[in-house]
């Protein structure tokens, strides 16, 4: 085909429109500088828009002796020592001002008595600290920052697919090709510095509370042109998702209703998570249902208490985990799940404080939560690893190429604590933008760099499938999925990840032979013939990575290694392209932290 | 026992004019919804069929269609509330431009929203901003809206008299709403909302509210309240003298 595009010229473009792509833009935008927001979606539709709980930024509003070493200390043990510790000072540090600008920019967040930010409680922190709006926080915030990103001069190309990213002559980001999800046509956009925030890559799993557009593009994008991906065997398997009806398998259940009080019950009425607190936690909850009763009746009077907390508020790795055991051992519930019950609670109140769960159950499940408890399981929910990146700019090893947000990866560690993901893309969108916005400042390179034939190549790629009579792309990530769900899920294997990642190369070789029906114009199948090529490759990263890591340790579990192993908590897990092309697996030092932070956790041994 | 089945007789085509409607039968399973059946199409019949859709749980509001003729979410219309006996109809919404199957146009929202004054504090610094829940509660209630735009396509004034050029819509009337109701916002939209919002082209039909898949109540809770403070400022005689003679603004 004839190669003709339209090509647009940025001084900084961001790809993904979520809360850390929306922040990143803004401050882009803030710096002086042209920015470019191209998003796969409508604006607003992003998947921030499914957070629920809240977002974490101590603040002290409820709980005055919290502070930011506090929110630094449970973010790093959330994260089994995993995280880079100064991605987890910066974030605990700097989340506080922008919640309170987010108010500032119109945000209105759910208040305390005497009217400040309200905080709830929420697993593995230890201080009521997360803001929030009900039970959709996502949506206020995607909203605030949309509705203050449209009058900022940013120019948003709303259903517009990155395909690949493009690079000059010195190695740096330059650019990217595109497609108008509409019409099909082409186009590209140049730039001095590229910010990636385009979410994770739940979509390669079938039962997942992620949306359409969880594809790891980002990551893909990032791989192909140089970028490492760090941690990638980490993945988060949210507890609570909905099991029944099969539609709406996945969708999920917010932490909020644990956070407000919610029981987690076996087919034998039994709160089986008394039994599954790991040792070196198990100091900081309830012993008994009496005491667990009496912190829950001190959060509906709004007062303060010595009870400690639930064991439902255990960190989200263990309650999936105890979740998975229950029913392996037959005390599931009719669909395979557990019992949530919250209906114990005054009816007025849930509907205040969980209004999208109540009607999320009433409408979807025929459950009336405020009258029995909802029946919830696992689903794959959120991708600790992801791009690595300089803590302080957000930039990967590609020069010019930043990256946000639940794309990159440090933060979390092994495990994500709830609600330090809103707050993620706030603290890093904004770094991001502040970062690639001085990149491009500084940078000497001209416009078009962009080269004419690089193009072509990737433009002729990019057609093949309508050329071809082979199978579609539905088949073949239904067997993608079938093989992550199975063998890179939960609880692994040597020999299942070994064999995951021969049939993910079969599934590469499918992909690569693809063949699409109908017409470039708005089609869904080319669509997913495109995602799944990134797919293939975070799906390899994982499950590489996963079997490398012969241990277990939060968002991983090795059946064949049941323990966590200190061998393996001094480096994370990187995966690169090698200069063949191919995949290769390697490992990284992970960064020692300063003694003045080291000092923070020994205080708590006294 | 033979498998339940449904017939779904669907948009097809990029414009009215060529449009047509294809007939699919679909297995059903317990607790579908018609989304469940679109997928359901693409993965096994017709891969090229065009849908939007993100969240699948009622939250982004992307998958909005008119289910035999109704505007609804298609992620929360349960097969099990239709009549299966006949076929189910989808259609895209009609009152904005085909793109393609059940993809239509909805851009013109984002360009109303764009001329809608963003939020304005009373002051710019806030660390310790105080007001009350009782304060925030009704402004909450709009801010729940997913930006679906049902209410927009059932809009009389937007889809019979296609009058895009002078009325915001339902949407951007409860916007308006939660930005003029909040607290802290010092801005004045009381003459954008009579002129160019076009508020007095409402005739208070309720269709909008009867559609929100939210439950926002838009008629009684936004735009009547916004109908009394355009009043107020233009029509009320009372106001008239004062304002003539100086004593207020």
């Amino acid at each position: 085909m004839s190669l003709s595009y339209e090509s647009h010229h940025h001084d900084v473009i961001v790809i993904g429109a979520g809360g850390a792509g929306l922040r990143a833009a803004i401050e882009v935008s803030a710096q002086g500088l042209s920015v470019a927001l191209i998003c796969k979606s409508l604006l607003g539709k992003a998947h921030t828009v499914m957070a629920e709980g809240g977002a974490a930024a101590a603040l002290g509003n409820v709980d005055p002796e919290d502070g930011w070493q506090a929110h630094f200390k449970d973010t790093i043990m959330g994260g089994k020592t995993m995280s880079n510790w100064r991605m987890a000072e910066l974030h605990a540090k700097q989340a506080p001002s922008r919640i309170k600008e987010l108010e500032l920019w119109g945000a209105v967040f759910d208040r305390t008595p005497d009217g400040k930010i309200s905080q709830r409680a929420f697993g593995g922190h230890q201080y009521k600290r997360l803001a929030h709006v009900g039970d959709r926080t996502g949506l206020e915030l995607i909203r605030t920052l949309q509705d203050k990103g449209i009058h900022c001069g940013i120019d948003v190309f709303m259903e517009c697919t990155v395909t690949d990213l493009l690079k000059d002559g010195d190695g740096r980001a330059c650019g990217a090709l595109a497609y108008w999800r509409e019409s099909g046509r082409l186009v590209t956009f140049s730039a001095k510095a590229v910010v990636l925030a385009t979410g994770g890559t739940g979509k390669a799993w079938r039962i997942t509370s992620n949306s359409w557009e969880y594809t790891g593009d980002g990551m893909a994008l990032a791989y192909q042109a140089g970028a490492s991906l760090m941690d990638m065997e980490f993945i988060q398997f949210h507890p609570t998702g909905m099991v029944w009806p099969p539609g709406v398998r996945g969708i999920l259940v917010t932490e909020g209703v644990r956070g407000e009080g919610g029981m987690l019950k076996n087919s034998e009425g039994k709160r089986f998570m008394f039994d599954y607190l790991p040792p070196e936690t198990k100091h900081l909850f309830a012993d008994t249902e009496e005491e667990s009763k009496r912190w829950v009746d001190s959060i509906l009077a709004g007062e303060n208490t010595d009870a400690r907390r639930p064991p439902e508020l255990s960190t989200r790795d263990n309650v999936a985990k105890a979740i998975n055991s229950e029913v392996k051992a037959g005390r599931g519930s009719p669909h395979g799940g557990v019992f949530l019950d919250i209906s114990y609670q005054d009816p007025n109140r849930i509907k205040r404080k969980l209004p999208s769960m109540y009607h999320q159950f009433k409408e979807l499940a025929d459950v009336d939560i405020t009258k029995g408890p909802m029946e919830v399981g696992p689903t794959m929910h959120y991708t600790m690893g992801g791009i690595k990146v300089d803590p302080e700019t957000q930039m990967s090893a590609v020069p010019g190429l930043f990256a946000a947000g639940e794309v990159a990866s440090g933060l979390h560690g092994a495990n994500r604590l709830g609600g330090n993901s809103l707050s993620d893309l706030i603290v890093f969108g904004k770094l991001a933008g502040e970062h690639a916005a001085k990149f491009a400042r500084e940078s000497d390179s001209t416009e078009s760099a962009i080269a004419e034939d690089s193009v072509k190549t990737l433009v002729d790629t990019l057609m093949a499938p309508f050329e071809r009579k082979t199978e579609g792309p539905y088949e073949i990530h239904r067997d993608l999925q079938e093989i992550m769900q199975t063998k890179v899920g939960i609880i692994r294997t040597e020999s299942e990840l070994a064999e995951a990642l021969d049939e993910l190369d079969a599934i590469e070789k499918r992909v690569d032979a693809v063949s699409v029906s109908g017409s470039i114009q708005f089609n869904p199948g080319w669509h997913l013939a495109v995602d799944l090529r990134n797919m293939v490759i975070t799906s390899k990263a994982t499950a590489w990575s996963a079997l490398e890591r012969r241990e277990t340790r939060g968002g991983h579990t090795r059946e064949d290694f049941p323990n966590t192993n200190s061998d393996f908590s001094g480096h994370n897990s990187r995966i690169s392209k090698a200069e063949d092309g191919s995949m290769e697996f390697n490992t990284t030092e992970k960064p020692v932290m300063p003694d003045q932070l080291q000092a923070l956790f020994k205080e708590d041994n006294k | 026992m033979a498998e339940q089945t449904a017939r779904f007789q669907v948009f097809r085509g990029e414009t009215e004019a060529e449009g047509r409607i294809d007939e699919y039968t679909v297995p059903v399973s317990a607790g579908m919804v018609v989304l469940d059946a679109m997928h359901h199409i693409q993965g096994y019949e017709s891969p090229d069929l065009a849908v939007r859709w993100n969240c699948k749980a009622a939250k982004c509001g992307s998958c909005s269609a008119e289910v035999n003729g109704k505007p609804s979410l298609m992620c929360k219309t349960r097969l099990d509330h239709l009549d299966l006996s006949k076929p189910v109809r989808v259609d895209p919404l009609r009152t904005f431009p085909l793109i393609r199957d059940l993809v239509t146009d909805v851009s013109w929202n984002y360009h109303v929203n764009k001329s809608i004054k963003p939020f304005t504090p009373v002051d710019d610094k806030v660390d310790d901003w105080r007001y009350y829940q009782h304060d925030v509660d009704r402004v909450q209630e709009f801010r729940k809206c997913i930006e679906c735009f049902l209410c927009q396509d059932v809009c009389h004034v937007l889809r019979n008299h296609n009058r895009k050029d002078v009325f915001a819509g339902p949407r951007f009337m409860i916007r308006l709403a939660s930005l003029e109701m909040h607290p802290m916002d010092n801005a004045d939209r009381i003459p954008f909302i009579k002129e160019s919002a076009g508020i007095g082209l409402c005739n208070i039909t309720k269709c909008c509210t009867e559609v929100c898949p939210e439950e926002i109540q838009i008629t009684d809770n936004a735009i009547i309240p916004l109908k009394e403070r355009v009043i107020d400022r233009y029509y009320d005689p009372m106001l008239w003298v004062l304002r003539q003679f100086g004593f207020i603004r």
